[in-house]
């Protein structure tokens, strides 16, 4: 499989059973080759200028034409080498300063000498490449502020998480990583199934996906209402993302199981399940299937399959459903595109008293009215409106200085931590709401009231 | 209750927090027969606290009231005893990701200090993994001990009392990662890279002034040490606050009838998601930076063995 990256293409096949970790050359035919360490010659002495008064940037100090480069690539030249021909071709660069220097063959370097490292996948990775690559997929959440929810969250082994995001099944994969394959995760998902292109990446064995359940957001109000019911779900985009899950390779155990009930009459399967308001509807379903079975054999097998994976689907939800009814999640995680105040509204009526919660928002006006909604219904304390400012350094010698600020760019966290609610007192909750200010001797001048 | 697990009951033993309300509350020890006094009056453990949901509200005896928390490792920074300077949990967040912490994790941290980060790495890497720390001071070593046999820890980290730089860590070739926040991280160095596994092993090192990180960043190199990468972090704290601000009389003009322009005395003018107050004034909610915000706590600086 050919892989192109930056302008590079190469086949991973030569890297199979190598160590993460190891850095290979790029050859010619696009081969990997394992880096052999090369002999450090830089440590010579060589000629430098001390500053560049006497430069001028005219586009002409480098003699090697295009052609002339691409002729030694063409000819199998090594990286290492071809940069070694642009030193010397370079009529400017004995002049310029060390530090000039090594800046120029840096950047050579990254340009000719095709160095590929290969690296197990991580949170860390994970989230600096999604955020410098496509941070619109995860609605420019920043690595920083990610690593900020994982640990406000408390996100550890053992936990019930709940977890609703439209970050490609990044966050998702996050938490999955923090909490090791223990515990359970339920992630809420908008319309037909969750996205979980980036969970993939992580890597994880398949045992971390047993208690991962998956509950649709349309279904939540009446959850909450307790009106719940499986009826009303639409069979199309379920068998869609079906098909999302199975491009992610998910679907292996699913499919295992399928084959498993083969044989088993679905009436027989239906009959399993007791006390549940979808009775009726599977017995209909049985019916539909009898008469099914009059007509031809493969006809019959493809409606049973199509059945069995409704039932399966059902049952599953019928299985979060009643995980979540428990009311005693031990954490909510939410970072999507959607406006935060209602999902956090109805989101926190599954978690227990005294665990904390975070929401995070690219932007900080909807995290205002979601704090405000938040101190009006009451039950929760420890608000906290925040963002993360990360700045990285290059430190070298006589050379250390902050290299990019990427402050405002990471997007805001609502957080805090659930009590118990007291529903009868709307009295206690706006005393609640007051003491939870910050006293008035601390404001700013500005002339303010309590919101 | 657990500082690696939730308990939904509080019992004798249990380490809880007490809050009082807006950036105020403390631990307390739950133990029969003992009280705590509150400035809202006294807590009695046995009536008050024992079998109660944490979460709960609880009114003390002069009538105002408190929540009691379960503890967790955050909120444990935010109370703890300082007996050093310590690690918040902004910089131990990017810390626990850029190590790539978490479940199964054995890493090896020095020096221990007040425990701050200590408690947050036990949290992650339990129920499998291990923290290996190192304290050169022996009442703050025999304190942390303590405090992990309190906290219900103990089964997952090890305090050793000696200098890091001299002897190590005390392992050798496990460690998936290791911290440092000691003054001279680049003595140390080298025994951090023997702590650390073969391959892929993640290190740290925690300091406040730019000239330590210049030399713990060429003991990295020197040391063999790839992806050497040096970053800050800062927390940015908003109130929400609803705020007012006075509309300014700009007078009026020649004429009576004033009705083109703003009219800052009409309550219905519509189209500005701001509402007019009678006296001339405007409404808005808003997110307020605190009047003061920490501005550097040190520098992380990461790399990778390879």
């Amino acid at each position: 499989r050919k892989i192109i990256f930056e302008k590079q293409w190469f086949y991973l096949d030569n890297a199979i059973g190598h160590v993460y970790g190891t850095t290979f050359e790029v050859t010619s035919g696009g081969s990997l080759q394992p880096k052999q360490e090369a002999e450090e010659t830089n440590k010579e002495t060589k000629e430098a200028g001390t500053d560049n008064r006497n430069i001028v940037d005219d586009g002409k100090s480098q003699k090697l034409t295009h052609d002339d480069i691409k002729a030694l690539k063409d000819k199998g030249i090594k990286g290492q080498e071809i940069v070694q021909q642009l030193i010397e071709n370079s009529t400017t660069f004995r002049d310029k300063t060390e530090f000039a220097q090594d800046k120029y063959i840096k950047k050579k370097k990254k340009k000719y000498e095709a160095l590929i490292t290969i690296v197990k996948p991580s949170t860390r990775i994970l989230s600096t490449m999604y955020y410098a690559r496509e941070p619109g997929k995860i609605n420019h959440l920043r690595y920083d502020t990610l690593a900020q929810m994982l640990t406000l969250g408390n996100i550890r082994a053992g936990n019930k998480m709940i977890v609703m995001e439209t970050c490609a099944g990044l966050v998702l994969g996050a938490v999955m990583e923090r909490m090791g394959g223990y515990g359970s995760i339920i992630q809420m998902y908008p319309g037909g199934g969750p996205v979980r292109a980036a969970t993939s990446c992580f890597g994880f064995p398949k045992v971390f996906f047993d208690n991962l359940h998956e509950f649709p957001l349309s279904k939540v109000d009446s959850l909450l209402s307790g009106t719940f019911s499986t009826e009303t779900l639409s069979s199309e985009p379920e068998d869609n993302a079906l098909a999302e899950e199975e491009s992610n390779g998910l679907t292996d155990e699913k499919q295992t199981s399928l084959q498993k009930t083969e044989g088993e009459s679905t009436t027989e399967a239906a009959m399993e399940i007791n006390q549940t308001e979808e009775q009726e509807t599977m017995d209909i379903n049985a019916e539909d299937v009898e008469h099914r079975e009059n007509k031809e054999k493969e006809n019959k097998e493809n409606v049973q399959e199509k059945q069995r994976k409704q039932w399966e689907r059902r049952k599953k939800l019928l299985e979060t459903a009643a995980l979540l009814r428990e009311k005693n999640a031990d954490g909510l995680i939410v970072a999507s595109k959607f406006h935060p105040t209602s999902l956090l509204l109805a989101l926190l009526e599954f978690v227990a008293p005294s665990r904390p919660f975070v929401v995070y928002c690219q932007y900080k006006e909807p995290l205002l009215e979601c704090y405000t909604k938040l101190r009006e219904r009451g039950g929760v304390i420890n608000l906290k409106l925040s963002e993360t400012w990360l700045r990285n350094y290059q430190v070298l010698p006589d050379r250390s200085h902050p290299k990019l600020t990427m402050s405002g760019g990471g997007g805001y966290l609502l957080s805090g931590i659930t009590v118990v609610l007291d529903k009868g007192k709307s009295d206690s909750s706006n005393l609640e709401a007051l003491k939870m200010e910050e006293p008035s001797s601390k404001r700013c001048r500005v002339q303010d009231l309590h919101c | 209750m657990s500082f690696v697990e939730y308990g939904d009951l509080i019992k004798d033993g249990d380490t809880a927090i007490v809050f009082l309300g807006h950036e105020s509350m403390f631990p307390v020890k739950v133990q029969h027969g003992t009280v705590t006094q509150t400035k809202y009056g006294v807590i009695r453990h046995s009536t008050d606290l024992i079998g109660k949901k944490y979460g709960s509200k609880v009114t003390c005896s002069k009538g105002g009231w408190v929540f009691i928390l379960h503890p967790t490792p955050e909120l444990w920074t935010m109370n703890l005893p300082h007996r050093t300077q310590i690690l918040y949990s902004t910089d131990i967040s990017i810390i626990t990701m850029m190590l790539e912490l978490k479940p199964g994790s054995i890493v090896c941290e020095s020096g221990t200090g007040s425990g701050s980060l200590s408690h947050a790495v036990i949290r992650t890497v339990a129920p499998m993994g291990h923290l290996y720390t190192v304290e050169f001071h022996q009442q703050r070593a025999e304190k942390a001990r303590e405090e992990f046999r309190e906290h219900g820890v103990e089964h997952l980290v090890t305090v050793t009392n000696q200098d890091v730089c001299k002897n190590g860590f005390g392992v050798s070739n496990i460690a998936d990662a290791v911290f440092l926040d000691i003054p001279s991280p680049w003595e140390a160095i080298g025994h951090a890279k023997s702590a650390l596994k073969a391959e892929g092993g993640r290190i740290c090192s925690f300091s406040p002034c730019i000239e330590q990180v210049q030399r713990t960043c060429l003991a990295m190199e020197e040391y063999g040490f790839t992806e050497i990468n040096t970053l800050e972090i800062l927390l940015r704290v908003y109130n929400v606050r609803t705020i007012s601000l006075q509309i300014p009389d700009l007078g009026k003009a020649a004429e009576d009838n004033s009705s083109t322009g703003f009219d800052s005395s009409n309550p219905s003018n519509q189209g500005s998601p701001c509402s007019n107050l009678q006296q001339g004034a405007v409404q808005f909610k808003s997110g307020v930076p605190l009047r003061e915000m920490v501005g550097h706590t040190g520098y992380l600086t990461f790399a990778t063995k390879s």
